[in-house]
C-alpha cells in the first residue's frame, strides 16, 4: 500500500484513475488543482478543469469516493511556467505545447514534490499512458487506447518522477472508463472531455496572445522578400498554417501557400509553397531521456512531433549539444519549439525541443516536388554553440546545395537551449 | 478516518447540545407560520416571541431590538449596511463608517460596499497584538466627529481571539454622535457581551451566532437598542420590524434561545476551564522552536477557546492537512470560492508578511468536548508535521 496524491480534474479519467488506486488498496488523498488566478465560475466549451464547476466535481468525486480533499494552489507557477512561458515562447517566434510544459513543471514537478514532502509516496493522474515498473526502473509506454494515447504529453518527465507518477489508466480504453465512472454512480462520468488550452477561454489563441502581445503589424512575405501582405502580430501564425493568410496576390503556380517560418526578429511571416515545409533532419535539446541516461549511440525510432501526429521513421543521435534526429519519411511544416518525442515501439525513449529544422534531400520522399525558388536568408545569425547538422546539401535550394549545409534551413532562430 | 477526530475548530461551529436539540424538537412540533392567525400561527408565534424575549434577557435589550436573522454574516450586514443607509437618510452629512481593519469579513466586505454608495470606509489599523490602535482610532473619529455614519468593532477576533477595546471605542464613536455595533459571534459565550445601558460603555448593537454557542447552524440575531437606526436590506412579508422578511424559523430560534441560555449559565465555568487549556496550548506552543502564539500577551486581552499561533516556514494549508490526516481538526485560516487558502487579513493586519507569516498561520478553537488529552494529542503531532511542512515549503 502506498500514500498517495490523486490530482482530481473534476473530469472522468482522474476519478476513475483515483478510484482504481484506492480500490487496489492504497491510502489516497485527493487534490485539485487551483491553475487560474482569476476562475470562471462556470465551465464553458470544452475547456475544463480551470473553473469553480470543475472544482466543485472534483470536490464531489472525492466525496463520493470516501477521500480526502484539498485545492492546492499552483497559480503561481501555472501562470509563470506555463502561460507566460507560452506568451514569451510564441512572441519569440516558437510554438510550444502548453499541456507538456504544464506536465514537466507543475504536475510532475511542483504538485509531486509537495506530496513527497508532505510524505506521500506518488502522485496519481488520469493520463492514459502505461508504466511498467522493473526493479531498476520506470518505463513510459503508449497507452493501450490509441485514440487516447498521451504519452507524448508526458516525454518530459525525468526517470525519478516518473517512479513516482501513476497513470491507471493506461491499459483501458476511454469508453471503458467511463462505463467504470458510471458503474461507480460518479456524477462526472458523462462529463464531455477537454480539449483545448485550459487557460485560452473561448479557445482563440491567436486572439488571446493578440490581447497579451498587443497587435504588432508587420509584413506577409513570400521566400524571395516580396511583400504579399500584412499581418496584426506574427506571434499568430504556426508554421505549415495555411488559412487566415488573405494574402492579395496568388502565387505563381496558383497552389496554396503556408506558413514556411515566423521571423520574430523582423516580424515577418514567410509564405511559400507546402513542398517547402519538408524536413528530414531535426536538432533538439536539451535531451530527456527516460530511462535517465542517454543511450549509447545512434539508434533507430519513431518520432512524434506533434501530440496527435503520426510517428515517422527516424534515426536518432545523440551529440554533443542534444540530438539529431533523421527523418526517412519527412515531416511537413515543424516549428522551433514543438518537442520531439523518440518511441521504440510503443516505449518512449526520450524526447528534445526542435531548435533546428533542415531539409538535406536525404529522406525518402521521391516523386515530391522540388522547391525551385531560393530561399531568403535566415534572418539571425547562427548563435555561438548552435547545432550544426554536419550533413552538407539543401535539395530545396539548389544554388546553395554545397554552401548552406551549416545552417538550419528552416527560418525560425534557434533558441539557444 | 484512521482513528476519533480530535476537534479543535469550535470557532468555525461548535457541536449542538442536546439541550438546543431537544428545544429544536418540540418547536418544530408545532404546525404553524408564526405570521398565521390562527391557533396553530399562534402557538408558533409563542415559541418565537419567548425565544425573542430569553435573547434579549441575556444580551440587555429589549425584545423588539431582537431581529432574528440566518446568522451571524445576515445580522453584521444589517447593522453595518442597514444602520449605515438609516443614518445617512436621517442626515445626508452622515458618511463615514468606521471598521477595525481585523473584523470579520462580513463586517468588512460589507463596509467596503459601501463605498460604492459614496460613503467613506475607514479601516482602523491594529498593533502587533492585534487589537486596535486606540490613538489612531480617537484621532480619526475626532476628525469626523459630526460627519459619522456608523462604527463596527468586533468583541472578540475570530482568528486571534484578542477582544477589542470596545468599552474605550464605544464611548469615543458615541461622543462623535454615532452609534457603535459589535460583531460578537464568537465572544458571546465566554465574555460579558451586552448592550450598553443608558450611560455605560458597552455598543448599540450586537451580532451573534447559534452554531458557535451550541445551538443549530442558520440562525442568529441582530440585537440593538432600540435608538439603533436600521432599514430593510431584502424585502417581503415584513417580518421581524419590517427588518428582516421572510417566515421566522420558529424551531430554530427556539434552539438558539435555548443555547444561548445554557451557554450563559455556563459561561463562567466553562470560561475558566477553557483558559486552563489555552494556557496550556500556548505554554507548549511557545515551546516549540520556530512557534509564534499571535494575539495579545495578557489572558485577560483574549478569548479563552481561541489559539492562533505562526509555524515559521510551514504553510498552514499543509499543516491543516498533515495534522487532519492525524485525526486533528483545526483551521488555517479562510478559503477563496475555489477552495484555495488564502493569507490571512488578519495577521497581515498585524504586521505579518503576507506571503510569510500569514500563510503559516494556525488557528486552534476550544470548545465544550474541549480536554486535557486533546491539547497533549496535538502537541505530540506538532512536530513531526511541522517538520514536513517546512521541507514541503512555505514561500
Amino acid at each position: 500500500m502506498a500514500r498517495l496524491v490523486a490530482a482530481l480534474s473534476g473530469g472522468v479519467d482522474s476519478a476513475v484513475a483515483a478510484a482504481r488506486m484506492t480500490a487496489a488498496g492504497h491510502d489516497v488523498t485527493a487534490v485539485h488543482l487551483a491553475l487560474s488566478r482569476h476562475p470562471a465560475s462556470q465551465r464553458t466549451g470544452s475547456r475544463g478543469c480551470c473553473s469553480l464547476e470543475d472544482a466543485n466535481d472534483a470536490r464531489r468525486v472525492a466525496d463520493q469516493l470516501g477521500l480526502p480533499f484539498y485545492v492546492w494552489d499552483l497559480s503561481e507557477p501555472f501562470q509563470r511556467d506555463v502561460v507566460a512561458d507560452f506568451v514569451s515562447e510564441y512572441a519569440a517566434g516558437r510554438t510550444p505545447n502548453p499541456c507538456l510544459r504544464c506536465n514537466e513543471r507543475i504536475k510532475f514537478a511542483a504538485v509531486l514534490e509537495r506530496a513527497l514532502s508532505l510524505g506521500f509516496d506518488g502522485v496519481v493522474t488520469g493520463h492514459y499512458a502505461r508504466v511498467e515498473r522493473t526493479s531498476a526502473e520506470a518505463e513510459l509506454w503508449r497507452a493501450a487506447d490509441p485514440a487516447k494515447d498521451q504519452s507524448y504529453v508526458l516525454a518530459v518527465i525525468t526517470q525519478e518522477q516518473l517512479r513516482r507518477a501513476y497513470f491507471p489508466l493506461g491499459d483501458t480504453p476511454k469508453a471503458q472508463v467511463r462505463r467504470e465512472a458510471a458503474g461507480l454512480g460518479l456524477r462526472v462520468a458523462d462529463k464531455p472531455d477537454s480539449y483545448d488550452i485550459c487557460f485560452v477561454a473561448d479557445g482563440d489563441t491567436p486572439g488571446w496572445l493578440r490581447d497579451k502581445l498587443g497587435a504588432r503589424p508587420g509584413p506577409i512575405v513570400d521566400q524571395s522578400g516580396a511583400v504579399l501582405g500584412h499581418h496584426q502580430g506574427a506571434f499568430a501564425f504556426t508554421v505549415g498554417q495555411r488559412r487566415g493568410l488573405r494574402l492579395t496576390r496568388p502565387a505563381a503556380d496558383g497552389r496554396p501557400r503556408h506558413v514556411l517560418r515566423v521571423e520574430a526578429e523582423t516580424n515577418t511571416v514567410v509564405v511559400g509553397p507546402r513542398a517547402a515545409l519538408r524536413v528530414d533532419q531535426i536538432h533538439g535539446c536539451p535531451p530527456l531521456w527516460i530511462a535517465g541516461r542517454p543511450p549509447a549511440g545512434p539508434f533507430p525510432a519513431a518520432v512524434q512531433l506533434r501530440a496527435h501526429g503520426r510517428p515517422l521513421p527516424a534515426v536518432v543521435s545523440p551529440t554533443a549539444e542534444g540530438v539529431r534526429v533523421d527523418l526517412l519519411e519527412p515531416a511537413d511544416g515543424l516549428a522551433s519549439g514543438q518537442t520531439a518525442v523518440f518511441y521504440d515501439g510503443d516505449q518512449v525513449v526520450g524526447s528534445a525541443t526542435v531548435v533546428a529544422t533542415a531539409a538535406t534531400g536525404t529522406a525518402d520522399d521521391s516523386g515530391a516536388p522540388t522547391d525551385a525558388s531560393p530561399r531568403t536568408t535566415d534572418a539571425a545569425a547562427p548563435p555561438p554553440g548552435r547545432v550544426r547538422p554536419p550533413t552538407p546539401g539543401h535539395a530545396t535550394t539548389p544554388d546553395h546545395a554545397t554552401t548552406l549545409g551549416h545552417e538550419p534551413a528552416a527560418g525560425r532562430p534557434a533558441a539557444a537551449a | 478516518m484512521p482513528q476519533a477526530m480530535i476537534y479543535l475548530d469550535h470557532a468555525a461551529t461548535s457541536p449542538l447540545t442536546p439541550t438546543a436539540a431537544e428545544a429544536w424538537r418540540r418547536a418544530a412540533a408545532v404546525v404553524g407560520n408564526p405570521s398565521s392567525l390562527h391557533a396553530g400561527g399562534r402557538a408558533a408565534r409563542r415559541v418565537v416571541e419567548e425565544a425573542r424575549e430569553r435573547v434579549a434577557e441575556r444580551l440587555g435589550a429589549e425584545p423588539q431590538g431582537v431581529i432574528f436573522t440566518s446568522g451571524g454574516t445576515e445580522a453584521d450586514n444589517l447593522a453595518v449596511i442597514g444602520g449605515a443607509r438609516a443614518r445617512r437618510a436621517g442626515d445626508p452629512g452622515l458618511n463615514q463608517v468606521f471598521v477595525s481593519a481585523v473584523e470579520h469579513p462580513a463586517v468588512l466586505e460589507a463596509a467596503r460596499a459601501l463605498r460604492a454608495e459614496g460613503f467613506t470606509v475607514v479601516e482602523w489599523p491594529v498593533g502587533r497584538d492585534g487589537r486596535v490602535d486606540l490613538a489612531a482610532a480617537r484621532q480619526s473619529l475626532a476628525a469626523a466627529a459630526g460627519t459619522i455614519a456608523l462604527a463596527s468593532v468586533m468583541w472578540a477576533n475570530n482568528e486571534t481571539g484578542a477582544i477589542q477595546p470596545l468599552a474605550e471605542l464605544a464611548p469615543a464613536v458615541r461622543a462623535g454622535g454615532a452609534p457603535c455595533h459589535s460583531d460578537a459571534v464568537q465572544a458571546v459565550a465566554y465574555g460579558p457581551v451586552r448592550l450598553r445601558a443608558a450611560d455605560d460603555d458597552g455598543p448599540d448593537a450586537v451580532s451573534v451566532s447559534a452554531h458557535k454557542l451550541g445551538g443549530p447552524v442558520g440562525v442568529g440575531a441582530l440585537v440593538a437598542r432600540r435608538d439603533f437606526p436600521l432599514t430593510a436590506l431584502s424585502h417581503g412579508g415584513g417580518q421581524e420590524r419590517r427588518l428582516r422578511s421572510g417566515t421566522i424559523p420558529a424551531a430554530l430560534v427556539a434552539a438558539f434561545a435555548a443555547a444561548l441560555d445554557e451557554a450563559c449559565d455556563r459561561r463562567q465555568d466553562e470560561a475558566r476551564r477553557l483558559a486552563e487549556l489555552s494556557a496550556r496550548l500556548t505554554a507548549g506552543l511557545g515551546g516549540l522552536p520556530g512557534v509564534v502564539v499571535t494575539g495579545p500577551q495578557d489572558p485577560a486581552a483574549r478569548s479563552p477557546h481561541i489559539v492562533n499561533a505562526v509555524f515559521d516556514g510551514c504553510l498552514g494549508e499543509n499543516m491543516l492537512l498533515l495534522l487532519d490526516a492525524a485525526g486533528l481538526a483545526c483551521s488555517a485560516g479562510s478559503a477563496c470560492a475555489a477552495g484555495v487558502a488564502r493569507p490571512s487579513h488578519v495577521l497581515t493586519a498585524m504586521g505579518h508578511p503576507a506571503e510569510r507569516e500569514a500563510r503559516w498561520g494556525l488557528r486552534f478553537s476550544l470548545g465544550v468536548t474541549s480536554r486535557d488529552s486533546n491539547i497533549d494529542a496535538l502537541l505530540t503531532a506538532l512536530p513531526a508535521a511541522m517538520a514536513r511542512a517546512r521541507t514541503a515549503g512555505g514561500e
